[in-house]
């Protein structure tokens, strides 16, 4: 039995990561497999714990939101400890990288379409920007850059009422990439001030700020660098300036990525990356191993405690057919509606039954099948995997893999502690 | 909600009833449009792409793949962008890819029809790249006379005139052959030394373990000799590698028949296949069931591994090691990108902290930038070193003064940019089993 760690979790994105760091914790040996490079690289970087409760207006509080909602989300099962346990040690992780920590309450973030997002925790680049500071605001987007339309995001903006005003400006970026230059590139040039290019974007934006101020610019302004990019635009500028967080690539998914990867690190935890998982064995009623395929021939992982971090049905986690809705891995039960046609509803932004289709968890995190008995003794889910959440709605996701992520790797460590 | 109307009818849009449109013809009959189709453009493989990274001219792997494919399709008279000719056949793209999509066998076919229909089979660029991509022809001829050879490749003004008349850049000094190599050696040693009926494995030297590392070759054999494996070394030609990343897709292919043929019969007679050489794994396994259609193909395929990732998944090797110990020393490893994508970028230094003398540090994940015989070229020299500084800076401040690698062509860059001695991890496995 060569490869051998006391917990396995199966999964690369936020929920794996939090369930390995907190499996980590208790002492054991942790090793993560995941397939491909995760899917943070195209998340917001922001971290929303309860946005809205059945299609509402933004909640405030989402500690003081989540009896509202209903009996099968997995936030009653980690309860509001348990999503506090999860914020807390992803605090741990970003360190000063990101704010939120001193409140409940969640904060405003302007989005790149334009709209409000209420989140728990977000990245510090966006902190001048949020939307409950009266300030005027200048939304800058550079021509080229089509991933962000500054003037149409501002007009948005207006349009919900925002407390303040707020103009846009499409300019010129100082230095003539090719025209489908990246985010990243733009961040890099600014890094190393290529150029000059923090004056030249300072100079470009002052014609533009006519006494705005505050400058938002698409998640962009330097990567490594950021904070000292950001301090010298507001240096030239006299104004704040801050970012919107953008859609892939996005650069503040990337960051956050590094910072958990560095974690990973740090806790000793065993990476395998580059193949699927794509089966198990059992003996006894447990797992014993979890089988990964290296193209064409399947390796056995064994752990004593596994956790499923799949992700849900964008991530694979959970499959779909024109028939039925599977858990790939294991074959756990993942109930729905034998009619396809009451997966969904009509409208596009509707209550979708699809949305929270995935495992069914019991109260410590284990799936179950049809009877309500968990189908293995030592096998957690977290994350996109488990059903009961419509995160997309309830703005939720980055919450629910935090808080079942933690908990589930905290449990499984606990399993194996001597 | 959204504006648009909702459609009338509810019935489920058929997918699978399209004409399959042959683009890439002679690259092998391949449709790669559900590939094309699986593409939605989130470009987290071009902020992946090492190359571009560095090169603002290079379009990108995004470009290169999917949407190339689709410009291709729609317009018959429109030709394979030249800049394929600058990826550097990483395939970091694939490891990217949330969405399946067959990014490098796009490269590759792509390259294939460039080099095939646009470019002049006699223009200084393709005699270089037909050099470079047959170093294993090179290689036969100059380790005939390997003192000789490594003083005229060594001498600067070949390496002068190499560059001016081939484009084969002086910067970089010709890695020196060894004066007896690996078949040679084993040859004298009278073959395996161990026998078995049950652990079998056939080595995949390749041509730099064999030409230029023999001692590499040499630590694998003694290695899994101790574990009480049998050892055969077939003939064998090049993996390929480097004629994929030239686009010379006929020698590959004709290298891979050979291939194929050798380790079919032997699988047959129970052995697993075995490389030392990420690179040579990874073609196996991956390039040639993407783009051959050769009997036995898929089975060379599947048994086909690495050789420290056999060993970890068929012996305790965890258990050997931490048993072991070997005289100080702190190690800087760079794992290949093509190590990568296997999932073996991290099992050196997982395996060797457990030996006792042994520092293992990861020096971080960017491309050395060498990529075979790219850094080779004259006009990729400066983006081979620009990809490479990340990787050189992390050397620098590491404890070790010893690089590690499993790549040949990841240790002549490694060694090029901070004068270390690169060894494979065979080596130190040697050191503390054997």
């Amino acid at each position: 039995m060569p490869i051998r760690d006391d917990v396995l979790v199966v999964g690369g994105g936020l929920a794996g990561t939090m369930a390995a760091l907190s499996a980590a914790e208790s002492g054991a040996q942790v090793r993560l497999v995941s397939h491909k490079k995760s899917t943070l690289r195209q998340a917001s970087g922001l971290v929303d714990v309860l946005g809205a409760v059945d299609g509402d207006a933004p909640v405030s509080d989402p500690f003081a939101a989540v009896d509202r909602l209903p009996d099968e989300h997995p936030y009653h099962v980690v309860g509001s400890e348990g999503i506090r346990e999860g914020l807390r040690r992803f605090d741990d992780v970003v360190g000063d990288r990101y704010r939120g920590s001193h409140t409940d309450r969640n904060a405003l973030v302007v989005t790149h379409g334009g709209t409000v997002k209420p989140t728990a925790r977000y990245p510090v680049s966006v902190v001048p920007g949020l939307a409950s500071a009266a300030e005027d605001t200048l939304l800058v987007g550079f021509r080229g850059l089509t991933d962000f339309d500054a003037v149409a995001a501002a007009d948005h903006l207006a349009a919900a009422g925002v407390p303040f005003d707020v103009d846009g400006a499409t300019i010129d970026f100082p230095i003539g990439f090719r025209d489908d230059a990246r985010t990243t590139r733009l961040a890099k040039a600014l890094d190393t001030d290529e150029d000059g290019v923090r004056r030249g974007l300072a100079d470009a934006v002052a014609a533009e700020l006519d006494g705005h101020d505050r400058v938002g610019f698409p998640a962009m302004v330097g990567d490594d660098h950021g904070p000292e990019v950001r301090a010298a635009l507001e240096d030239h500028l006299g104004a704040a300036v801050f970012e919107i967080p953008t859609g892939p690539p996005s650069l503040l998914g990337m960051q956050l990525e590094d910072l958990l990867l560095d974690a990973l690190e740090r806790a000793g935890v065993r990476l395998s990356t580059g193949n699927p998982a794509v089966g198990y064995e059992a003996e006894a009623g447990e797992v014993t191993a979890v089988l990964v395929d290296r193209r064409g021939q399947e390796v056995p992982y064994h752990a004593d405690q596994v956790v499923l971090a799949t992700g849900g049905l964008v991530g694979k986690g959970i499959d779909s057919d024109r028939e039925s809705i599977t858990e790939p891995l294991f074959d756990c039960h993942v109930p729905h509606p034998e009619d396809r046609y009451e997966w969904s509803a009509t409208e596009a932004f509707g209550d979708h039954a699809f949305a929270r289709f995935g495992v069914v968890p019991d109260d410590d995190l284990r799936p179950t099948g049809p009877d309500g008995d968990p189908h293995f003794p030592n096998l957690r889910a977290a994350g996109g995997v488990v059903g009961g959440a419509d995160v997309a709605r309830e703005k939720s996701a980055a919450g629910v893999s935090i808080a079942t992520g933690t908990y589930a790797g905290r449990r499984a460590g606990e399993e194996v502690a001597p | 909600m959204s504006d648009a109307e909702l459609p009338q009818s509810t019935e489920p849009t058929v997918q699978d009833d399209f004409e399959p449109v042959p683009v890439f013809e002679e690259a092998g009959d391949m449709d790669l449009r559900p590939g094309a189709d699986n593409c939605y453009k989130c470009s987290v493989c071009d902020t992946s792409c090492p190359v571009a990274e560095v090169d603002d001219d290079f379009p990108g792997p995004k470009f290169q793949g999917p949407e190339q494919w689709r410009l291709k399709r729609a317009e018959d008279d429109v030709g394979i962008d030249d800049s394929i000719m600058s990826c550097s056949n990483c395939m970091r793209c694939d490891d990217a890819c949330p969405s399946g999509v067959p990014l490098s066998q796009m490269h590759n076919t792509a390259r294939g029809a460039y080099v095939d229909e646009q470019m002049s089979k006699l223009s200084r660029e393709y005699v270089r790249n037909r050099i470079l991509a047959n170093y294993r022809s090179l290689a036969w001829v100059g380790s005939k006379v390997p003192r000789l050879t490594n003083a005229i490749m060594g001498n600067s003004l070949v390496q002068k005139l190499n560059e001016k008349l081939l484009g084969i850049t002086a910067e970089r000094d010709f890695p020196a052959f060894a004066t007896q190599t690996f078949r040679e050696w084993w040859a004298e040693r009278g073959g395996p030394q161990v026998r078995s009926d049950e652990k079998r494995i056939a080595y995949f030297h390749g041509c730099y373990s064999n030409y230029n590392t023999p001692e590499v070759g040499k630590a694998l054999v003694r290695v899994f000799e101790s574990f009480g494996y049998e050892v055969a070394v077939p003939r064998q030609r090049c993996s390929g590698t480097p004629m994929f990343a030239n686009g010379m897709l006929d020698d590959a292919e004709r290298a891979a028949s050979v291939n194929v043929s050798e380790l079919s019969d032997l699988l047959e007679e129970g052995y697993d296949v075995i490389a030392s050489c990420t690179s040579c794994s990874m073609s196996l396994r991956q390039e040639y069931p993407e783009l051959f259609q050769l009997s036995g193909v898929e089975e060379v395929a599947e048994n086909t591994w690495e050789s420290l990732e056999y060993l970890r998944v068929h012996e305790d090797l965890e258990a050997a090691l931490e048993a072991a110990s070997v005289d100080e020393q702190a190690f800087a490893y760079h794992a290949p990108c093509h190590a990568r994508n296997q999932g073996l970028d991290r099992q050196a230094v997982e395996l060797f902290s457990e030996v006792d003398g042994v520092k293992m540090e990861d020096v971080g994940d960017s491309c050395s930038g060498i990529s075979g015989t790219y850094g080779w070229k004259e006009e990729k020299y400066e983006t081979s070193m620009q990809i490479a500084e990340d990787m050189f800076e992390h050397m620098h401040h590491a404890d070790g003064d010893v690089g590690m690698t499993e790549c040949p062509t990841c240790s002549m860059q490694m060694e090029h940019g901070t004068g270390y001695e690169i060894k494979h991890p065979l080596q130190l496995l040697e050191d503390a089993l054997v």
